[in-house]
């Protein structure tokens, strides 16, 4: 395991432009501000109202956005697995999963949690308590 | 003029993910582990982005329509039924696997790691598997289904 810095005041500011980011897609658009939603339905079969173009760039902006800060000489720290097979595992678990609970951590995690659903909020408990049995089995049973 | 506002959005999620320190997946597998090398920053992400959402969401409430479209599209429902229990959970378990949930994963695709490319097109592919076998219906008909079989099979038996 690689050990990390605690970071409170970036990644509270950093989550500041999360919520900004979810704010600014309902005042404007009416939107939730749910990524496994807006990168799922960027799949077929594609409704015909369906705003496809928004979301695709929603995720062009996604994507643009650590290269602008490496652009403007920022270091991105980042530490991923060289476990491929263990990654593809993972991603089809995250993606099955989102789509079949209607959300990730941001739909449920962010939007959820300050709508004060009900629901986000069983969804985020569940995924938490999973996600964190998951690291324990891994790294100190396994 | 909607679809800019898109743009907008992704770029200020994309840049609270760099700041936050959330696209790299050994801070978030860190936060999940209590007894290791326990990193609390994730839940500092969370508590400030549901604050500045919920204080969008509280002025959005208040009005009757968005500022550029024609309706807010609110979530309706609040049941909680067999698939807000499986779907999270299986969704967790990748979570904790490789530290990587679809956000940061799909921001961090052009920092072309091999990993995150091999989990973003794994992510995308049990996205449509899915939406194969489950987004046919709403949950709703295949619980009550459910429901109606289990009186059946008690009536019989």
């Amino acid at each position: 395991m690689t050990a990390t810095t605690f970071t409170p005041w970036a990644s509270l500011l950093g989550g500041g432009l999360i919520g900004l980011s979810a704010a600014v897609l309902i005042l404007f658009n009416g939107r939730i501000a749910g990524i496994s939603d807006i990168v799922g339905r960027l799949l077929p079969p594609w409704p015909d109202d369906s705003g496809l173009t928004g979301r695709a760039l929603f995720v062009v902006g996604l994507i643009a956005a650590p290269l602008l800060f490496e652009a403007g000489g920022y270091a991105i720290e980042q530490t991923v697995s060289p476990k491929l097979g263990l990654l593809a595992l993972a991603g089809l678990l995250v993606g099955f999963g989102t789509i079949v609970g209607n959300g990730c951590t941001s739909g449920h995690g962010v939007c959820g949690l300050a709508r004060l659903s009900p629901r986000s909020l069983v969804a985020t408990l569940v995924f938490m308590a999973a996600a964190i049995a998951t690291v324990f089995v891994t790294r100190h049973l396994a | 003029m909607s679809f800019l506002v898109y743009g907008v959005a992704g770029l200020l999620f994309g840049s609270g993910l760099v700041i936050s320190g959330m696209l790299d997946p050994a801070k978030v597998l860190n936060f999940l582990d209590f007894v290791g090398s326990w990193d609390p920053s994730l839940a500092f992400v969370l508590g400030g982005a549901v604050i500045v959402a919920a204080i969008g969401f509280r002025i959005a409430g208040r009005r009757t329509r968005p500022i550029l479209t024609r309706r807010f599209h609110w979530p309706t429902r609040s049941d909680i039924d067999a698939r807000l229990l499986i779907g999270p959970a299986i969704f967790g378990i990748g979570w904790g696997l490789s530290g990587f949930c679809p956000g940061p994963a799909v921001a961090s695709l052009a920092l072309l790691a091999p990993g995150t490319i091999v989990f973003v097109v794994a992510l995308l592919a049990g996205m449509a598997l899915a939406r194969r076998i489950v987004d046919r219906k709403p949950a709703s008909d295949a619980a009550q289904a459910e429901d109606i079989a289990f009186t059946q099979s008690r009536a019989l038996g």
